[in-house]
């Protein structure tokens, strides 16, 4: 199953690779990663999307805790939660007719266009993973040119916070 | 006053009570050498290579429970640590590793001697730095002893610029420090604590299964009193071997791989199975699936990590296993409750009958030398009183078998990462620790020649270690599983073209033994023994085809050993 887990960290230099090389030595599987720093610029949040077997997040858990550096931790998914993660798409845009189908696909999903040429648009686009790749589909595949995503990041909802 | 990063570096060491620093000099740590030259406080013993250091830090460590203290240079001198640094990783041992680094601002250059010490370390230590700032160094020092010795102890790396060790700061060492992201557990939950006493209480084949972590963790004692009050059989794994008395009556000797019969058949009976500082290792289990099939088990650990690991456990406790176990005797008094005698009298019943099979036995007429039969004499001739260092293989495993600890911190070997070479030196360490004590290093002719070049730093300090070599002119363990697994086809683990030890031991300066005739096994050990000033090096000419026995094969499970 798929979980997330969101991490305080000492902002060290080293740190990402402790977390990156916990991941690799022990064979556990990561499918995003994003770090930056808080509030407190001696704290980076982290917030790690993986996948594995109750036992094996469990272990994850207990590893990426045992990390020197670790503050605090929490697997989001455990309960209510936001996720986000924004697209940046860069689409081949000419043409009257195709330029306004693209707009108006952008507008629905709630994209917004950044940069304009005579031949391109780059949308910008926020959500959970899902409706990134739901946008992504609608656009016809020829048509785009490339496509950056900043990995999730996530928040409990209500009263629960990670602080250090 | 400013002093130097050197000057502060060895401050450090000194507020530490630091008493023997290991290690070997180089380039980047030259600034270093200077001020421990101009001090007298923290000793530097020279090894010969830089896995001797770690080594030697890492027996030392093992020996008095106080952290090991390393120094290397940078580059070539951190990657021949490695070996030893993940040694004592494995075995959660506290290190203290310094090296040396390329001044700050060639680091990232390919200068002369880098290497990514903090990187190349990363995956075997506890936790690494490296300090850029003259102003940082106190405090990181201050921190990695803390780390190394807190908690689960492990290896730190402190990775330390050539021009920090130049550039002035004021020197301040605190006297406490606590960090917001490291906060070890000090003592077990108390509800845990009263399931655990409840199901215990209840057991009808209950079995305590301990290991290293209750010698790391001070536990003997504790350990050894709730075992006695309850009447329980106990078993040791190889790194635990110690923390209970082994001539005890209760103990069942060591389980796992070469363990006893009696040991691992009563692990697979259990019906309770109390985990203490153990880690489910997979030289312990056998086969998982098969492991403790009707067993509850209770598992106290510091390391949350190590519980449900390898087996999933029905009553976790983390905490500090000596607070844990002194609190569950506490709760066994108190309660004024007994364990159910009746199903216990029939237990230790079906244990005897276990233990009659005498799996240990071996051909005591043999007109060669036993192995076995030098180790027996060995712990008859010392009183079990000696400290027994050993390197990797089948010696390792007769010593375990045949030498029987009482006491905690006398068995010194590398159990996690299972490394040849490291006898010798861990020796070194021991014998430091404790000069007026018998320090035996139970080896082979493959283990021994890994880091033979530290008999020039036992001559140097004069150390009169004892060298027991077990020479059957093969790598024993990998020629028994040859045997055992692949038809005898011994693929490269003959030992020809071997040294004349007696000879290389004199050329060092030591004292040199063969003996080929096992009447002569007692009459040179006993002549040994009496030598107090530098090493005695006794080569045994061995049974080529002896095995360890039992065993388990792996794959298989504890009930499925091979006996002799």
């Amino acid at each position: 199953m798929r979980h997330i887990i969101s991490l305080l960290l000492e902002n060290e230099a080293g740190a990402l690779s402790r977390v990156a090389g916990l991941f690799s030595a022990r064979g556990y599987n990561i499918e995003s990663l994003t770090v930056a720093p808080t509030e407190d610029a001696s704290l980076s949040r982290m917030t790690l999307v993986t996948s594995g077997s109750d036992e094996i997040i469990e272990q994850i858990m207990k590893q990426l805790n045992k990390l020197v550096d670790t503050v605090r931790l929490i697997d989001l998914t455990e309960g209510p939660h936001i996720e986000r993660e924004m697209l940046l798409v860069k689409v081949r845009a000419e043409g009257g007719e195709l330029r306004a189908e693209i707009k108006r696909v952008a507008e629905i999903f709630r994209g917004r266009i950044i940069d304009v040429t005579d031949t391109t648009y780059t949308i910008e686009l926020t959500g959970a993973g899902d409706k990134l790749n739901a946008f992504l589909d609608t656009l016809q595949r020829p048509l785009i040119l490339e496509v950056v995503r900043s990995g999730v990041s996530g928040i409990s909802r209500g009263e629960k916070a990670l602080k250090a | 006053m400013e002093l130097t990063g050197a000057d502060i570096f060895v401050r450090c060491l000194q507020e530490e009570g630091v008493e023997y620093v290991f290690g070997y000099p180089g380039g980047a740590v030259l600034h270093i050498y200077d001020a421990l030259f101009r001090q007298d406080a923290v000793k530097h013993i020279l090894v010969r290579h830089e896995q001797g250091a770690a080594h030697a830090a890492d027996g030392y460590a093992r020996a008095t429970g106080r952290p090991g203290v390393v120094l290397v240079t940078s580059g070539p001198g951190v990657t021949n640590a490695v070996t030893g640094i993940a040694t004592a990783y494995m075995d959660s041992i506290p290190l203290v590793v310094f090296s040396g680094q390329v001044p700050t601002h060639l680091i990232g250059n390919d200068a002369f001697q880098e290497v990514d010490s903090v990187g190349i370390t990363r995956p075997c230590v506890k936790h690494n730095f490296l300090v850029k700032d003259v102003r940082d160094l106190a405090l990181t020092i201050k921190k990695a002893f803390y780390i190394a010795t807190t908690g689960r102890p492990g290896p730190v790396v402190v990775d330390i610029p050539k021009d920090v060790t130049a550039h002035k700061a004021p020197f301040d060492y605190p006297k406490t420090i606590s960090m917001r992201s490291y906060n070890p557990v000090l003592r077990g939950h108390p509800g845990q604590i009263r399931r655990a006493v409840d199901l215990m209480l209840a057991a009808k084949r209950p079995v305590f299964y301990t290991g290293g972590g209750v010698i790391l963790g001070e536990g003997s004692e504790a350990l050894t009193t709730l075992t006695r009050r309850l009447g329980f059989p106990i078993t040791n794994t190889l790194m635990g071997l110690g923390a209970y008395p082994a001539t005890d009556r209760q103990f069942l000797g060591m389980l796992g791989m070469h363990g006893t019969y009696e040991a691992n058949m009563a692990m697979h009976h259990c019906d309770v199975l109390i985990a203490v500082g153990a880690r489910f290792d997979d030289r312990v289990t056998g086969n998982i699936e098969k492991f403790c099939p009707h067993a509850q088990i209770i598992h106290i650990d510091i390391d949350p990590a190590s519980i449900s690991k390898n087996v999933k456990v029905d009553i976790p406790i983390v905490g500090p296993v000596d607070a844990v176990l002194s609190e569950m005797d506490r709760v066994v008094a108190d309660s004024g409750r007994a364990p159910d005698a009746e199903a216990l009298a029939e237990w230790w019943r079906q244990i005897d009958e276990w233990r009659a099979m005498d799996c240990l036995k071996y051909d005591r007429k043999s007109k060669l030398i036993k192995p076995q039969h030098v180790l027996e004499c060995l712990y008859r001739l010392t009183a079990g009183e000696a400290y027994v260092t050993s390197d990797v293989g089948q010696h390792q495993m007769w010593a375990a078998q045949f030498y029987k600890f009482d006491r905690p911190r006398r068995w010194i070997n590398s159990g996690g990462l299972g490394t040849m070479g490291f006898g010798l030196p861990a020796a070194i360490g021991v014998q430091l620790a404790h000069p007026d004590e018998t320090v035996v290093c139970v080896t082979g002719e493959a283990s021994v020649q890994m880091c033979i070049q530290e008999l020039s730093t036992c001559r140097q300090y004069g150390l009169p270690i004892k060298i027991v070599n077990l020479n059957n002119r093969y790598m024993g363990m990998v020629r028994q599983w040859q045997e055992f697994f692949y038809q005898g086809r011994y693929a490269m683990s003959y030992m020809d073209a071997l040294p004349d030890f007696v000879q290389l031991a004199e050329s060092y300066g030591h004292a040199g033994m063969r003996i080929d005739r096992p009447e002569d096994v007692e009459g040179a050990l006993r002549e040994a023994l009496k030598v107090r000033d530098k090493v005695v090096f006794l080569d045994f000419i061995t049974d080529q085809a002896e095995n360890v026995y039992p065993m388990i094969p792996a794959g298989a499970g504890q009930n499925e050993m091979i006996l002799v």
